[in-house]
């Protein structure tokens, strides 16, 4: 028998019955506390669990990885800013970091605004919950599938070869010569084909929470504005979009989130060559070479871009607990 | 339906909105149909050229597995499975996820109900600070864990090993961390909806703590669990980073589907029916998860963004 059957029987009924019965366990210790500490002690040691992977696996690790930043590849030397000057003055860095920004405006973008599209439209057809599922089905898969569907898609062959790539084969019905598409950067092409898978993953993600929001519209309320006078466009334009702004900005920090960590993808298709690197890509490659303070460097650029959309989510958070 | 319900008022404006309302409603179905085929076809494309034979899959396009004599078998499906690894992978793939989602989502159950039915100093900056950690990179932790990691060496019954590293033990963990705060905020936020005369009457009844969160919030939160049970497994199953950063380069023969399939990717070049075949192998049974499940999985997403 795999020895690993073993080992994952274990897991599968020890931890349910270790983490059930420390609980048991803190009630029995309870009773040798006076009865007023009772109700101070027990929420600390219902956390407690908690509160220790968030601190040894989130917290610690990040306040290791900013100082890290500031010493030499191999951790023995303080070395102040170097990292970060050499973050800013390589080219592969700077192409990342252009390339990231293109991924946050343009995945925003063509998720939300395709999200909102798909979501107002299958609104009217009777086959909507087909359709919803169509668009949702590739954010259950995984990004490593997602780019072999894709890197599929964009396959090329030298010109005079059978297109056997859905879109070489396609233009070629027009009379047009095969576009390597993963390899040109002009205009960063590659990098809009790698948003695009991604987008293609993700925009299903917005169209349901958009659509959520949409059916939570009064139809009376649209109604009376047609009753009006008011066309389509102007109930969508002055009504229902307005409406829907909220939900277009939650979706949008996730978004916006998803687009900075972006990984997997660019990983699988391209491996960061032909210029679509980005941030996280980079921080990978660095672990792989070993070089430890650059990467971690990389790293905290990427938390700093990140604490504003922190920011952003704890404020609205708190805006929530007020109405509650 | 507007023409049926008001036939009095058809004058001739209304008659041009009428006939540009007819040509809206095949616009919308245009649309929709357009959509639905650009979503479609990439994932048909390659489903198609997983069940072809390597020299049709070369020398034309997928769509002439469409049409007689079509040629169509499991061979890709077999071979990948016995000779790239596949099959090995996908059980590595089952190890890693199934302690990794119950693991996080019972630690988190317990701060969850700390969270929402018992009071204590610093309870809603504490909250805080987890919504905080939300949006935390899993790059800015992994040095350190690496690190963390390579010190810890156990020999102890079935565990057996020199470096946490390569370890399956390390990425449960590390997937415990990650997942929780999610889970947490999804759990209390449920939790704390739940109506509190049912934790009030329980108290009276001298019902202790440990049995109100056994016999009543876990049992009444099954939607909330439910719907993090399929957040947790999609996001396990179909990671590529934390395994590759844990498991990757130490321990090859506890690489999950992920890795394997990204390794066959420069392996295996332009044999995308070998390919297509591993890649819907790894798609398999996140997409049973989800069509099961997906009613939970809407409700999941829809409540936690717009609730918050």
């Amino acid at each position: 028998m795999d020895p690993r059957i073993g080992t994952a029987l274990t897991v599968l009924i020890g931890v349910p019955a270790v983490l059930i019965g420390y609980i048991y366990l803190t009630e029995i210790a309870l009773r040798a506390l006076p009865e007023r500490y009772k109700p101070r002690a027990r929420p600390w040691l219902w956390l407690l669990p908690a509160l220790a992977f968030l601190f040894v696996f989130l917290i610690y690790p990040t306040i290791g990885t900013f100082i890290r930043s500031f010493r030499n590849a191999d951790d023995t030397d303080f070395i102040g800013l170097n990292n970060f000057q050499k973050f800013v003055s390589s080219d592969a860095t700077l192409i990342a970091l252009r390339n990231n920004i293109l991924w946050v405006i343009f995945l925003t973008v063509f998720c939300v605004g395709i999200g909102l599209l798909i979501a107002v439209l299958v609104d009217r057809v009777r086959y909507e919950s087909w359709a919803k599922g169509v668009i949702f089905l590739p954010l259950a898969i995984s990004a490593v599938a997602a780019s072999l569907i894709w890197k599929f898609m964009f396959d090329y062959q030298p010109p005079g070869e059978p297109q056997t790539g859905t879109m070489n084969a396609f233009i070629g019905v027009f009379g047009i010569s095969p576009v390597p598409w993963l390899q040109i950067d002009t205009f960063a092409l590659n990098t809009f084909a790698l948003i695009g898978v991604m987008a293609w993953m993700w925009t299903g993600f917005a169209m349901v929470i958009i659509s959520a929001s949409l059916k939570s519209i009064s139809a009376e309320l649209l109604e009376a504005a047609r009753v009006d006078g008011a066309n389509e466009w102007q109930v969508f334009r002055r009504i229902v979009f307005p409406l829907l702004l909220p939900t277009i900005a939650v979706v949008s920090t996730t978004m916006i989130i998803t687009a900075l960590k972006a990984f997997d993808i660019v990983y699988t298709m391209t491996g960061g060559n032909f210029n679509t690197d980005v941030i996280a890509n980079l921080m990978y490659k660095q672990i792989s070479f070993g070089d430890f303070g650059f990467a971690s460097a990389i790293a905290v650029v990427l938390l700093i871009a990140i604490v504003p959309i922190m920011g952003v989510n704890i404020r609205r958070f708190q805006a929530q607990e007020a109405i509650r | 339906m507007t023409a049926v319900a008001q036939p009095r008022e058809i004058t001739a404006p209304r008659t041009t909105s009428r006939f540009s309302r007819g040509l809206g409603r095949v616009g919308v179905h245009a649309g929709v149909v357009i959509l639905m085929a650009i979503w479609l076809i990439p994932t048909i494309g390659l489903l198609v050229n997983s069940f072809r034979p390597a020299q049709d899959v070369a020398s034309s396009g997928w769509w002439n597995g469409l049409f007689p004599p079509y040629n169509l078998s499991l061979d890709n499906y077999a071979a990948v499975l016995s000779e790239q690894g596949i099959g090995d992978a996908f059980v590595n793939s089952l190890f890693i996820t199934i302690p990794s989602v119950i693991i996080p989502i019972l630690v988190a159950a317990f701060a969850a109900y700390a969270f929402s039915w018992m009071s204590f100093p610093g309870r809603n900056l504490l909250f805080v600070a987890v919504v905080g950690l939300l949006v935390v990179p899993l790059q800015t932790t992994f040095i350190p864990i690496l690190r963390l990691y390579s010190g810890i060496s156990i020999h102890f019954g079935p565990l057996n090993f020199d470096t946490l590293n390569g370890e399956f033990l390390a990425v449960w963990l590390a997937h415990t961390g990650y997942g929780l705060p999610f889970a947490i905020y999804l759990l209390r936020n449920y939790m704390g909806g739940l109506p509190r005369e049912v934790f009030e009457s329980a108290a009276i009844d001298g019902a202790s703590p440990v049995v109100a969160f056994l016999r009543l919030a876990l049992p009444m939160s099954v939607p909330a669990i439910a719907a993090l049970v399929i957040f947790q497994f999609l996001f396990v199953w179909n990671d590529l980073l934390v395994a590759l950063v844990y498991i990757g380069s130490t321990n090859a023969a506890n690489s999950p589907l992920t890795i394997s399939i990204a390794n066959l990717v420069t392996s295996l070049g332009g044999n995308w029916q070998l390919l297509g075949a591993a890649a819907f192998l790894s798609m398999a049974l996140p997409l049973a998860v989800f069509a099961a499940l997906q009613r939970y999985f809407v409700r999941g997403i829809t409540g936690g963004a717009v609730k918050g």
